[in-house]
């Protein structure tokens, strides 16, 4: 049997607005996967430290207060520099489409934005953690 | 004739069972003087005016901040020009975290989700060429209240308005940031002791002030049921009322300014019953529970804003549509001031044009369409009826859990009002995901077409300008003196028996930054750290 999907739930930044965080910190739960929520406010650092000890296949960050240009970038710099950078990190929350190739070029691996149902990105994790297994 | 039905079982957006048809046996047990009254008349399920919006419409008032304080203020004159009838203050991340701009988790949030107010020297800014005893003015703050009410009362000051004659809000209501919005700085027993400071404070110096908007808007959009956002909205009421009598306030003194905040969401019928059953219920606590003798304190006031929860990214010129039949219910509710969102923002802030035609989807409300023509006009519909009643006995329920459980300061420390909201909101999801609720773009009727919306966008350069600006402050000032009452608020705070707010107003006054007064009251009070539910 291959082994359970680690994921980070994470909420970077100042906003407080977890509804969104919890729900699929929930969807991935009841979906088999090992959870990890970090709780509100946490800083890059934190994000990347909290990814590193729990040796996580997956991060998904929960950014709607329109940091997420600052925040993401950030995170994307220590994932490298912590040589985590073949773990997917998923960005949900309020992103603007001109944003989503600035992210990507970053190493962002999607971008989800308000509206996708929790079982399309639960389908979306299982088919490229897969992915990532095979190659690493 | 009997036909077919649609579906097999009839819900409410909370998931409340519909029967198919309502007639007078559904309201049997309803009787028109106890239950309902006259408008203007107890328990005033009807309206808390007899003539409601033929004496004077609901006001007008369109939530905007951000950027500047600089540009806040254009927009808000902007505003104003137009029609709007008050002023919302929307302040950004790092001012309701009590974080200056330049403090490392203020990076990336300047201006972004509200205006940046740092010191007073931003106040003055937001509020340039706008006289404040000629406005009424809310302020969405909560944790920080204290200090950005001291602001605005400042800068009242400085312009030469008396205190007495100001009108205005400010949220002030940290029990529903541990329950879910999430914006707290000290833990819930000293938070409440700043706000039973700010009632007593208003009480003495500011006769038309609301010193609290006790808020259900956030727990709805954190995902609670309409029943669940009535029930733990009017509990705070009630936590609130206790912790003032309990420091010797006279119920009478404050309750009639106490003030109401709702969320106005898409089922219609639901969210009337809901603004309906909250005044009877709070009629029913303020003179059972509490005893109050004058009759304005029973009389419970509230504001009403659009669901932002429940506008679309997809197709957001549907959003325009949903805005006006939520803002209907709120007027068909009786609500006393009204928000209207703007079509763009599940994207972004609104832009001025799509802010305006927000605040016109009111104006059209009230001006063509004759709802304000007369008061509770849909009075006595079997369903309605039906609804509110059932509203309130859900209500009763769950203050009998809640008293049970010590009170909503002893629920919130163990967890459960945000359990109940995060059940009810995954429930929620998965009716959406399993399209037992449908919501049109979203998950019917889709189609791939571009929104081609120009969207509000706030660059850095606020951030740098914020940013130069507050430490040009921090240099000029006369800073012996801010030190001075900096260390004697923190003597006041932390001998937990003075009301800290005449000595916080000195700390503004002498241009004490946001930043250092939070400060001084973290040493003192502690940081609240949500636990795991």
């Amino acid at each position: 049997m291959p082994e359970r999907i680690r994921v980070l739930v994470a909420k970077p930044g100042l906003d407080g607005h977890d509804r969104g965080a919890k729900i699929i910190a929930r969807a991935f739960r009841d979906a088999g996967f090992e959870v990890v929520y970090t709780g509100l406010r946490q800083t890059p650092e934190q994000v990347v430290t909290a990814a590193l000890q729990e040796d996580v296949d997956v991060i998904g960050l929960s950014v709607l207060s329109g940091a997420h240009m600052t925040l993401c970038p950030r995170i994307m710099e220590l994932l490298k520099k912590e040589k985590l950078d073949d773990v997917l990190v998923l960005v949900g929350g309020i992103i603007p489409d001109r944003d989503i190739p600035k992210l990507k070029a970053l190493g962002v691996t999607e971008i989800f934005q308000p509206g996708v149902s929790t079982e399309d990105i639960i389908e979306y994790v299982r088919r490229n953690v897969g992915k990532r297994r095979h190659t690493s | 004739m009997a036909q077919d039905v649609r579906e097999r079982v009839f819900t409410t957006i909370s998931g409340v069972p519909i029967e198919e048809v309502y007639a007078p046996a559904s309201i049997a047990d309803l009787d028109y003087t106890r239950d309902l009254g006259n408008p203007g008349q107890p328990p005033y399920t009807r309206g808390i005016h007899d003539s409601m919006y033929r004496g004077k419409l609901w006001t007008m008032r369109q939530f905007s901040g951000f950027g500047t304080a600089e540009e806040t203020n254009q927009r808000y004159r902007y505003l104003l020009e137009h029609g709007q009838t008050g002023l919302s203050v929307a302040f950004h991340l790092p001012t309701l975290m009590g974080y200056d701009s330049d403090h490392p988790m203020s990076a990336g949030e300047v201006g972004k989700c509200g205006v940046a107010i740092d010191s007073l020297a931003d106040m003055e800014a937001l509020f340039d060429g706008i006289p404040l005893d000629k406005i009424s003015t809310s302020m969405t703050t909560n944790a920080p209240a204290t200090i950005l009410w001291s602001m605005y009362l400042v800068v009242a000051e400085k312009q030469g308005a008396s205190w007495e004659l100001l009108r205005g809000t400010i949220q002030n209501d940290i029990l529903k940031e541990y329950i879910a919005e999430k914006t707290y700085i000290f833990p819930p027993r000293p938070s409440m002791k700043l706000i039973v400071d700010t009632l007593e404070f208003s009480m003495k110096h500011l006769p038309q002030w609301n010193p609290i908007s006790i808020s259900g808007y956030h727990i709805r959009e954190a995902g609670s049921t309409a029943l669940q956002e009535l029930a733990f909205t009017l509990y705070d009421g009630i936590e609130y009322v206790e912790w003032a009598k309990r420091a010797g306030l006279d119920v009478d003194d404050f309750a009639p300014r106490l003030s109401f905040f709702f969320n106005a969401h898409n089922d219609f019928f639901e969210e009337i019953a809901k603004y309906r059953a909250a005044r009877k219920v709070w009629y029913q606590v303020m003179t059972g529970r509490f005893k109050c003798r004058n009759p304005r304190s029973a009389a419970m006031r509230f504001h009403t804003q659009t669901a932002g929860c429940s506008l679309t990214a997809q197709q957001p010129y549907n959003n325009v549509v949903r805005v006006a039949i939520q803002a209907l219910a709120a007027v068909m509710g009786g609500t006393q001031s009204l928000h209207t969102n703007a079509l763009d923002e599940s994207l972004a802030l609104p832009t001025e044009h799509s802010a305006r035609l927000a605040l016109r989807t009111q104006q059209i409300l009230a001006h063509e369409t004759g709802i304000a023509n007369t008061p509770d006009p849909l009075g006595g519909s079997y369903f309605l009826e039906r609804l509110t009643l059932d509203m309130e006995r859900g209500c009763w329920e769950y203050f009998e859990r809640l008293d049970a459980m010590g009170g909503m300061v002893a629920a919130i420390e163990q967890g459960f009002p945000q359990r109940e909201i995060q059940d009810a909101a995954y429930t929620y999801q998965k009716a959406v995901e399993h399209r037992e609720k449908i919501i049109v773009g979203l998950n019917d009727f889709v189609s791939d077409e571009e929104s081609g919306l120009d969207i509000l966008h706030i660059d850095e350069s606020v951030a740098e300008r914020q940013i130069a600006k507050t430490r040009q402050v921090r240099e000029t000032r006369d800073n012996g003196s801010c030190r001075t009452t900096l260390e004697a608020l923190r003597k006041a705070a932390a001998s937990g028996s003075v009301n800290v707010m005449p000595f916080v107003l000195d700390c503004v006054r002498s241009y004490a930054t946001l930043g250092e007064i939070c400060d001084t009251l973290r040493e003192i009070y502690g940081i609240y750290e949500e636990p795991a539910f």
